[in-house]
């Protein structure tokens, strides 16, 4: 199925999922313009990382429908789930980023990299290396192509990372707290990194919980708590004045804590 | 007091090499054909067709759950009747301890398969793979690593565990030395000297295994 001469890059409409009893997503419609950079933050158990899942179709919903691009997904009643090579070829054009990294351990860095573009894309090798050195270089760890994951810092891991999804060459990306398991001196040069595809015009979606970051880098927030959206609104907007008390109560508990000052997080 | 007499044993020389060579050739066979079925059994098990899982999971508990000495002498004598096809021994036992062996070997394989982190199948279908490819790229060479050395384990075990054919008469190194015992009247000294060729064999792979283990979990 494929139409649009829409100017939004993601569409998803009422869109449900459920694991058991337990309805995970209720009801959700999503929006990303091309280019637009969308922050999705909300307590643990709120359904955004199952939201961004839904994306790619790593998590395929009960419900609803989802669009990336040309290409829609309907969910539900009667609706004929995709076969695996299209799954495949749909995901191919959008690129995940995880929060335990999910490095190939057994293959270099380098090698981590061209998987992607060699397996998928069906590449020649020596093309795949140039657009695999270019990406790590892009992502400051051209020196590193030789080395195993397991001798690189988590933020090092984490670049890997990215470069590895970018090697696809996506119209979108989707960050699922990718920076969550990082000590917090780490954290910086990843954000860097993602700022940085930001302002190259990616389409992104992160999972976060990065208030200062999600404010700075990203022009949608979206609050959700318990499978629905709660808030949405221009990020600085719904940072600097939520108007719901469930999104005031949530952010100002990370104000206590002391979330990541701005100037650290995007220097 | 028992007196030895290991100088006896050297008259029945080519009657023992030749039966370590037999001993030695059936598990090569049963050893191969045995990780065949384990792949089958391991990825029947595996499958995402319940039919597929359950016949795998009946093939593996089956011949888990026997003793392999009973499996031996049945495939011998009661398969053949039931079937209708007659066997040598050394088919039979062959096939029995393949099977025998594969049902161990599809649960080590299993067990390395779902032992690599969901994450890892993930980030292959972040990347656009097919679950075959994901399989053959990333789990699959990570899976082998961790089944290596259960897989010698339990090849080692097979190994000693072709001594039981003798019973059906297939001329492996135990029987071999049942023949020269019986023709001696030194059985003693007789199944020293086969206990000290199986330890001579398995010992230096024992070690060779251990050198793997160390070298892989230095690579990880």
């Amino acid at each position: 199925m494929s139409e649009t001469n829409n100017t939004s890059k993601i569409e998803i409409r009422s869109l449900r999922k459920s694991f058991g009893n337990n309805e995970v997503l209720k009801n959700i419609n999503l929006d990303v313009a091309k280019g637009g950079v969308v922050a999705l933050i909300g307590p643990s158990g709120s359904g955004k990382s199952t939201l961004l899942r839904c994306i790619n179709l790593l998590v395929v919903p009960d419900g609803g429908s989802v669009r990336v691009g040309d290409t829609r997904f309907a969910f539900g009643d009667g609706a004929k789930l995709p076969d695996v090579k299209t799954l495949a070829r749909f995901r191919a054009t959008t690129g995940m980023v995880f929060q335990h990294f999910n490095l190939f351990p057994h293959m270099t860095t380098l090698q981590n990299v061209m998987e992607g573009p060699v397996t998928v894309r069906r590449m020649a090798k020596a093309d795949a290396e140039k657009l695999a050195r270019a990406q790590l270089a892009k992502v400051g760890l051209a020196e590193k192509a030789g080395q195993y994951p397991a001798t690189l810092s988590g933020g090092q891991k984490q670049r890997v990372a990215i470069a590895r999804a970018l090697a696809m060459e996506p119209d979108v990306m989707l960050f699922d707290e990718a920076t969550s398991a990082l000590d917090p001196e780490l954290v910086g040069e990843v954000l860097n990194v993602m700022q940085q595809l930001a302002s190259e015009g990616m389409t992104m979606v992160i999972v976060t919980h990065e208030i200062a970051f999600a404010r700075e880098v990203a022009d949608r927030l979206i609050f959700m708590r318990d499978g629905v959206v709660v808030e949405e609104g221009p990020a600085r907007q719904v940072i600097d004045n939520p108007q719901e008390a469930a999104t005031r109560a949530f952010l100002s508990h990370f104000h206590r804590t002391g979330a990541l000052p701005a100037a650290n997080a995007t220097p | 007091m028992y007196q030895w007499d290991f100088g006896i044993l050297w008259s029945y020389r080519w009657l023992f090499l030749n039966g370590l060579g037999v001993t030695v050739g059936f598990t090569v066979v049963i050893v191969v054909c045995g990780l065949l079925f384990g792949l089958l059994g391991a990825f029947g098990s595996l499958s995402r067709f319940r039919g597929l899982r359950l016949a795998a999971l009946a093939f593996i508990e089956a011949f888990r759950c026997t003793p392999i000495l009973v499996q031996l002498i049945w495939f011998y004598y009661a398969l053949p009747i039931l079937a209708g096809v007659e066997m040598t021994p050394i088919t039979a036992s062959a096939l029995a301890l393949s099977l025998y062996g594969g049902s161990f070997y599809s649960e080590i394989i299993r067990g390395g398969i779902v032992s690599i982190d969901k994450g890892q199948s993930e980030a292959g279908a972040a990347l656009g793979m097919t679950p075959g490819q994901s399989m053959r790229r990333i789990v699959l060479p990570q899976a082998i690593k961790r089944m290596i050395p259960a897989l010698m384990n339990h090849s080692i075990i097979q190994f000693k565990n072709t001594s039981l054919v003798s019973v059906l008469a297939v001329p492996d190194l135990v029987y071999q030395s049942q023949v020269a015992a019986h023709d001696s009247y030194r059985p003693l000294e007789t199944y020293t000297a086969v206990a000290v060729a199986y330890a001579a064999i398995l010992i230096p792979l024992t070690i060779i295994v251990r050198r793997g283990e160390k070298r892989l979990a230095v690579s990880e």
